[in-house]
């Protein structure tokens, strides 16, 4: 109650409290493959190789990566905005059929360096569509965009799952997918551009999007703390009163962040549909979306934990695949447990560690004298 | 006492016979680097009112939630009638029979009085045998102590001065002994104030012991027996009230010597209007009337001064006139620009004609507490070219603007990239004040300049006010404080449910008057 108000230096906040909220988390993990009688120590092993230890799981690992930053940075932006997008999984679905339609009519008719802008700008078209609605309902007719987002998500799922079963379902086919679009729109596999230069590495489904993925980042640093706009978007977030005192529209400014926010959401197509599978199937989102709300928090919200949350979570998905593999007593249903505790400790119990490290850290600051304001 | 002997300044009063209502010893608390209560020796006579003054910042708030059980001290004791006490939470407090009336009521707005007072003291899990008991105590407390509240009223839809009298009921129903009371008169008008007085005598009377926490030093003469002066964290006098005065009392809590303020008043009644309002009138969302038929102006070099008890229509006003909100009906011509339902002006476009706002709630609307200084300095102007480059926000240019304003204003410290919330009531309120008067207005719409403000702040902006005035700005001031309305205004309107109940000027305006317009009470009282 006391130790809310306290503020510690940046250190312990962004880096040693996050850091100890992994530990203890991967502390109970380790209990629970204790328990089921495996070497706690080995498994983090198998995981650490499975997720760094050669270039193919480097490659998976970063794949993975890529889409949680996408949506990371979905949630985040809007987090700035005290938006709270849960539709992430929806937007990038819709951002898939973006790039479906493009591509059904287009793949045949235009060059790659053409394809892969409009792809691109088709997901993020999609999604901010698909995050407009729900935006526009709050901003206008003040529908709570949680809830709004939750519904999107279920109704995005079923509008694909009729377009992929009854209208762009390839002719003849039994499974409902879309049929494979020309190489020419393809995402430049990781591996191609790397072995363009001479650098040879196996073959993984990692592509262009990574690169793209960290020019979001930056793109969206900038927009958020260097420009006007991110300085409407964040005061909107801090205060609506002191919004409206300053001239900005904060309907407006519901409407453009749910814009980016999908947009950004929708790129998860790019890497899944352009990159990897080259055609829309049932469910590519595999809930990317829901783990975006997860990586944004462990990120506090900033492209740079982003990319640092991301990336644990992409070394958990490729570790974790390797894990269950390796170790047949630890079964995939094991690895998301060990996923959610990570969740739960650097989530839902992020400030547990704060009220202890604000003693030890006054504990060990030197008494200063009454500050001069207060 | 009556076995007091009165002790030379700056020297804790001797324990009575009877044991001490509450005694604290050294009571020390940090938060961070802010040493907000340091050493802190008090000692409170039982059956007295001991007043605790000191400016904001000072740590009374922080003293008295020691009390109260909302923060542990760091070190020290505290002895509740002679024993020691741990209070570690407010459950521990009220069994030691402390009770609180804070600042910011405690109530459920949509509970009647009666289930107010209940909560949390219920006897059973079916309330009909605690309200019948209940009912009987309460009465017989209202009696009493002369503190008659409608029982079965909704919370919500009783005046402030009878909601407080509820907070106080609750306490008491729950045998408080010592009653802590944190700037209780800052919502009411003067006479309720009175009457609050009057209820504290009575208990008082009855042995109850009263703490007083205010900034009012004109109350702390009028009702308390010893004063205790805080300034930064620590006590720095106790004494009788008898053997002090506010000016004496002013000086402590600065810790220099103040110098009354009084300004010109003037009057050029050939002067143009800088505000002319004709028949306003404003609903909220809620249908309610908030401005009800409401015609003045303000002519440039001329402080027009609106008071009343908060929440009598001035907010509303002050946030028609800069265009957040639109006006229900009836019209206003400000700057030379005419304001209608129909043809409203943004908050963007207000500020371009030269109408400048300094918001009441500064943490709200006038700047972003998580924003650096130098952020917060450019809120509602981050469009403008100079600001910008390009799609950018130029930092540099926006940082050595903030560092301007700061010199300009003792802003203190003088440090841009601090966040907003770091900085002193006061000294964000100068930020504030600097933003707006930059930009030399038109007109100027003030809303509690000083709301929260320490005493050397004051000072200065209020000299800043008066000298935008003599620039010839035409000056809209919206104040509870009715010294401050009466320092500064060169007219005043009073406000009462949204009506102007009376105008007075300002060269002859005096207190009784004002306080019984506030109160709508001018006929009753002739």
């Amino acid at each position: 109650m006391s130790t809310s108000n306290v503020e510690l230096p940046a250190w312990i906040e962004v880096i040693l409290i996050p850091v100890l909220n992994i530990c203890l988390a991967l502390f109970f993990a380790g209990l629970i493959i204790f328990a089921i009688g495996e070497s706690p120590l080995e498994a983090v092993g198998i995981m650490l190789n499975g997720a760094f230890g050669y270039d193919e799981g480097v490659g998976y690992t970063l794949y993975y990566t890529t889409n949680f930053i996408f949506t990371g940075l979905a949630v985040a932006i809007a987090f700035h905005a005290r938006l709270f997008n849960i539709g992430g999984e929806g937007q990038a679905y819709i951002g898939g059929l973006g790039v479906g339609l493009a591509f059904l009519l287009l793949d045949g008719y235009l060059p790659t360096v053409l394809l892969l802008p409009i792809g691109i700008i088709a997901a993020a078209l999609f999604g901010a569509a698909w995050a407009f609605i729900p935006a526009w309902l709050q901003a206008y007719r003040g529908s709570h965009i949680v809830i709004t987002t939750i519904m999107f998500n279920f109704i995005a799922s079923a509008v694909m799952v009729y377009l992929l079963v009854n209208v762009l379902i390839k002719p003849g086919s039994m499974s409902p997918e879309t049929r494979e679009f020309s190489q020419s729109s393809w995402m430049p596999f990781m591996h191609e551009m790397l072995a363009v230069v001479g650098i040879d590495v196996t073959r993984t489904p990692l592509n262009l999007s990574f690169i793209l993925a960290l020019v979001c980042c930056l793109l969206v640093w900038i927009y958020i703390w260097k420009t006007r706009w991110g300085y409407a978007l964040r005061t909107a977030g801090q205060s609506e009163a002191a919004a409206v005192y300053a001239g900005i529209k904060p309907k407006r400014i519901i409407i453009i962040t749910m814009c980016i926010s999908g947009a950004l959401a929708g790129m998860v197509a790019v890497n899944e549909v352009m990159g990897v599978h080259h055609r829309v199937i049932l469910n590519f989102t595999a809930g990317y979306g829901f783990t975006g709300i997860a990586v944004a928090l462990m990120g506090r919200n900033h492209p740079v934990g982003i990319i640092l949350a991301s990336l644990l979570f992409g070394v958990l998905y490729q570790g974790g695949a390797e894990l269950a593999f390796e170790m047949p007593k630890i079964t995939r249903e094991m690895v998301v447990a060990i996923q959610g505790l990570i969740i739960l400790f650097s989530g839902a119990l992020a400030l547990m560690l704060r009220p202890a490290m604000v003693k030890i850290w006054l504990a060990i600051m030197p008494a200063r004298a009454v500050a001069q304001h207060g | 006492m009556q076995s007091q002997k009165t002790q030379g300044e700056d020297r804790p009063l001797p324990p009575a016979n009877d044991q001490l209502a509450i005694e604290l010893r050294k009571i020390c608390k940090r938060f961070g680097q802010v040493q907000a209560n340091r050493n802190i020796d008090l000692q409170v006579q039982p059956g007295t009112i001991h007043g605790i003054v000191g400016e904001n910042g000072a740590g009374k708030s922080t003293l008295m939630s020691i009390l109260y059980g909302f923060y542990q001290a760091d070190s020290g004791e505290i002895l509740i009638n002679g024993k020691p006490a741990k209070i570690k939470s407010s459950r521990d407090a009220i069994d030691s029979g402390i009770g609180m009336v804070h600042q910011h009521f405690m109530l459920v707005e949509t509970f009647t009085v009666l289930e107010n007072v209940l909560l949390g003291a219920e006897q059973s899990a079916m309330l009909d045998k605690s309200e019948r008991n209940a009912r009987d105590v309460l009465e017989h407390l209202s009696e009493e102590y002369q503190l008659s509240v409608p029982l079965d009223a909704i919370t919500g839809e009783l005046p402030v001065g009878q909601q407080q009298r509820t907070e106080i009921l609750k306490a008491l129903y729950r045998n408080a002994e010592i009653l802590i009371l944190d700037e209780p008169t800052g919502v009411l008008t003067p006479q309720e104030a009175d009457q609050l007085f009057r209820v504290l005598q009575a208990l008082k009377d009855r042995g109850v012991t009263i703490i007083l926490i205010t900034h009012k030093l004109r109350e702390i003469m009028d009702i308390t027996d010893n004063v205790s002066v805080l300034r930064l964290g620590e006590i720095v006098s106790t004494q009788r009230t008898a053997d002090t005065s506010t000016a004496a009392l002013a000086e402590l809590m600065v810790g220099r010597k103040l110098e009354t303020q009084s300004f010109e008043k003037v009057d050029n009644p050939d002067a143009e209007n800088g505000i002319e309002v004709h028949n306003l009138t404003v609903k909220d969302d809620r249908g309610l009337t908030r401005i009800d038929n409401i015609s003045f102006n303000v002519k440039r070099g001329e402080i027009v001064g609106i008071a009343g008890v908060a929440g009598n229509g001035q907010s509303t006003l002050l946030e028609v006139l800069a265009g957040i909100q639109s006006p229900g009906s009836g019209e206003f011509v400000i700057n030379g620009h005419n304001v209608t339902p129909d043809t409203t002006i943004s908050p963007k476009e207000m500020r371009e004609i030269g109408v400048q706002h300094v918001p009441e709630d500064r943490l709200r609307l006038g700047l972003i507490k998580s924003f650096s200084a130098a952020e917060s300095s450019v809120l509602g102007y981050q469009n403008r070219k100079k600001f910008n480059w390009r799609m950018f926000l130029n930092i540099r240019s926006i940082r050595a603007a903030c560092k301007k304003l700061m010199q300009a204003f003792d802003v203190r410290p003088p440090d841009p990239k601090l966040k907003s919330s770091s900085f002193s009531g006061g000294n964000q309120q100068k930020l504030i004040l600097a933003r707006e008067l930059e930009q030399s207005p038109s007109v100027l719409l003030v809303g509690q300049p000083t709301r929260g403000v320490d005493i050397g702040a004051i000072e200065l902006i209020h000299q800043k006010i008066i000298e935008i005035r003599d620039a010839n700005c035409a000056v809209l001031l919206v104040s509870v404080e009715l010294d401050e309305i009466m320092t500064l205004s060169d007219r005043i309107l009073v406000m009462f449910e949204g009506r102007i109940v009376g105008t007075m000027n300002g060269s002859d305006a005096d207190k009784t008057t004002l306080g019984l317009m506030m109160a709508n009470a001018m006929d009753n009282a002739a």
